[in-house]
């Protein structure tokens, strides 16, 4: 079966775009609402923070501003839905999930309705803030819900495609940004469906599985990797849930060795999520990178990164440790 | 739709309760107070008030019906049977495995639900969303009624809700607050005091109407008054009895959140034969 083309942009160039996540849901949005009238968004007194400016802007009638009441947000949210809409509730993840998680249970998920629950700076991207604002338990309280679908991009050019696509969606879905400027290695030709893992690079000596701003060093890490002989597979995982099993077991299966690198907790995540698939379907020995039961802080997101072991570097050393330990090298 | 007397209201509330015993009984579990006080509001509600089509729940110009305080679904699924919705032996089904009517209402599984409830302080807030959406379809002539605990106010989703509702004047939602004073760690004033009631509401942005929400008459001219007033949202506090019909659950807090046994059963249903008759010869 033949790859299908992935269209990637030039990633590992020292002058790759930098773009914000965020910026890419906001455009998405703006298209979304011209696409189908059905589209309304409700921000809790951050709508440019969440880029829902555009929309709010072209769209005046069909924009909510709820104030800072995050409850209040999704609940009001699944009433529209009710009514036929399709709701974009934004805030940051750190409430929105973080605060209104039962609100999103009962009133969107055990209610079936499409609401679309957008948590901006979500992760240590969100950098000088600090802990508060840092949300890194968002995809495990997300993933739990039944119902609900979970989309990370990886750049802000697949959080436009992962926008529209939400907004097609019948089902609950969250969708995850982050605040600053990231490398865009996708193009607009890329291709980005729900449900769907890409393989960026292939390989067969290890598999490097990633979702959103984690992907890109996961790519820097198998060139540098490849440069020491060690042939590491990319798999790009934005859909966190459903999780594309295949996907993952496949290259599992071929490597025999995955780590998997996130800005989440490592327990409910990606990382749990990967562990899942590969405890049930193919055993392979497995690391997971990211946070690791504790807390965020203040600081820039480069320096985050780094002090939280999340950078090029830490995959390469991560992958040395791992082919080592199980005497593939 | 077809135009009742009162007297036809009234027998109709008596079996609504009697129907309320009689599934809660069945089930073994269940609140008792709440749907039982309620039973005047569901009857002027499904009755009167509400423009609805139950052989056609989803109907589209239909008035929207949301229970924010889901644990009396009870009432609800009884004055929907009663209605014509479903038949009335399924009500003996509640809270049964694979039943329709399950312990709190669940919008897919049961046509005529608008919303799916039972943690509380979520109701008035989905009604906005649906005043804003019916709003954006031009469909201001449908209204929508939410009807409330009152130890549910001690939710801050509902406050949240209360301010915006005035921000975007929402005319065409009417809530009605069961106010019957009990919540299930005793009365609502010991418990966190929610009064004055009338004053932080109309604090809010709301005209608030007060009546005796055990007097149907009270109640369908309440919600006439309140389609009227175009200015404000309007909040009806309905003062009731809960457990009212059946003595010895009057007033009495602990049967906020227990059902009947058997011999509680035929008592309540014994007294509640008594009182219909009590209002054919109340009528004559």
């Amino acid at each position: 079966m033949s790859k299908p083309e992935l269209y990637l942009a030039k990633y590992l160039s020292k002058d790759v775009e930098m773009v914000p996540i965020r910026k890419g849901f906001g455009e998405g949005l703006k298209k979304a609402g011209e696409l189908d009238d059905r589209v309304v968004a409700l921000c809790a007194d951050l709508t440019e923070s969440v880029q829902m400016h555009l929309f709010r802007d072209s769209f005046p009638d069909r924009f909510f501003e709820v104030g800072i009441a995050e409850q209040n947000l999704v609940t009001v949210g699944s009433g529209l839905a009710a009514m036929g809409k399709i709701p974009f509730v934004g805030s940051y993840a750190a409430f929105n999930p973080g605060r209104n998680w039962e609100q999103i249970r009962t009133t969107v998920c055990l209610n079936n309705q499409p609401v679309k629950i957008i948590g901006g700076h979500a992760g240590l991207y969100t950098g000088e803030d600090g802990a508060t604002h840092q949300a890194l338990e968002d995809i495990a309280l997300m993933r739990v819900l039944p119902n609900m679908v979970v989309v990370v991009p990886g750049d802000s050019v697949e959080a436009e495609k992962a926008t529209l696509a939400i907004a097609k969606e019948k089902r609950p879905c969250y969708l995850r940004l982050a605040r600053i400027a990231s490398p865009v290695f996708t193009t607009k030709d890329t291709p980005f469906e729900i449900g769907k893992a890409y393989v960026l690079e292939s390989g067969r000596d290890i598999t490097i599985i990633a979702t959103g701003t984690m992907t890109h060093p996961a790519l820097m890490a198998a060139d540098k990797l490849f440069k020491d002989g060690i042939d590491a597979e990319v798999v790009h995982v934005p859909t966190i849930k459903p999780i594309d099993a295949i996907t993952i077991c496949e290259s599992a299966k071929k490597t025999g060795a995955v780590i998997t690198i996130e800005e989440h907790q490592i327990a409910g995540g990606l990382g749990g999520a990967v562990a899942e698939v590969l405890a049930e379907e193919c055993p392979t020995p497995m690391r997971r990178m990211g946070i690791k039961d504790r807390f965020g802080e203040s600081g820039h997101p480069d320096e985050l990164l780094e002090h939280f072991g999340l950078t090029a570097k830490n995959i390469i050393v991560t992958a040395h440790e791992l082919l080592t330990s199980i005497g593939k090298q | 739709m077809k135009t009742y007397t009162l007297e036809e209201l009234e027998q109709i509330a008596c079996t609504i309760r009697k129907d309320i015993i009689s599934m809660l009984e069945t089930a073994g579990s269940g609140h008792s107070a709440g749907p039982m006080g309620l039973a005047d509001v569901f009857t002027a509600l499904y009755f009167s008030v509400l423009k609805h089509d139950p052989k056609n729940p989803d109907w589209d110009e239909r008035d929207i019906l949301v229970l924010s305080n889901g644990h009396c679904v009870p009432v609800r699924y009884a004055a929907m049977a009663e209605a014509g919705y479903f038949s009335k032996t399924e009500l003996q089904t509640l809270r049964q495995l694979g039943s329709r009517l399950q312990g709190h209402p669940e919008r897919t599984k049961l046509p005529g639900l608008e919303t799916t409830s039972g943690p509380l302080g979520c109701g008035l807030s989905q009604a906005i969303g649906m005043a804003l959406g019916l709003r954006l379809n031009k469909q201001l002539h449908r209204w929508i009624y939410v009807v409330m605990g009152d130890g549910e106010l001690d939710e801050g989703n509902n406050w949240e809700a209360a301010m915006l509702a005035s921000k975007y004047d929402l005319h065409n939602i009417v809530g009605i607050i069961d106010r019957n004073n009990i919540q299930i760690d005793g009365p609502t004033e010991s418990v966190v005091p929610l009064e004055d009631l009338r004053l932080k509401w109309e604090a809010f942005g709301w005209h608030v109407l007060e009546i005796d929400g055990n007097d149907i008459e009270a109640i369908i001219d309440a919600c006439a008054m309140a389609r009227a007033i175009v200015e404000k949202p309007v909040m009806i506090i309905a003062h009731t009895i809960p457990g009212k019909g059946v003595d010895f659950m009057e007033y009495d807090f602990h049967w906020h959140g227990v059902a009947p046994n058997h011999e509680q059963a035929m008592k309540a249903l014994h007294e509640l034969r008594t009182l219909q008759g009590r209002i054919r010869s109340e009528h004559e």
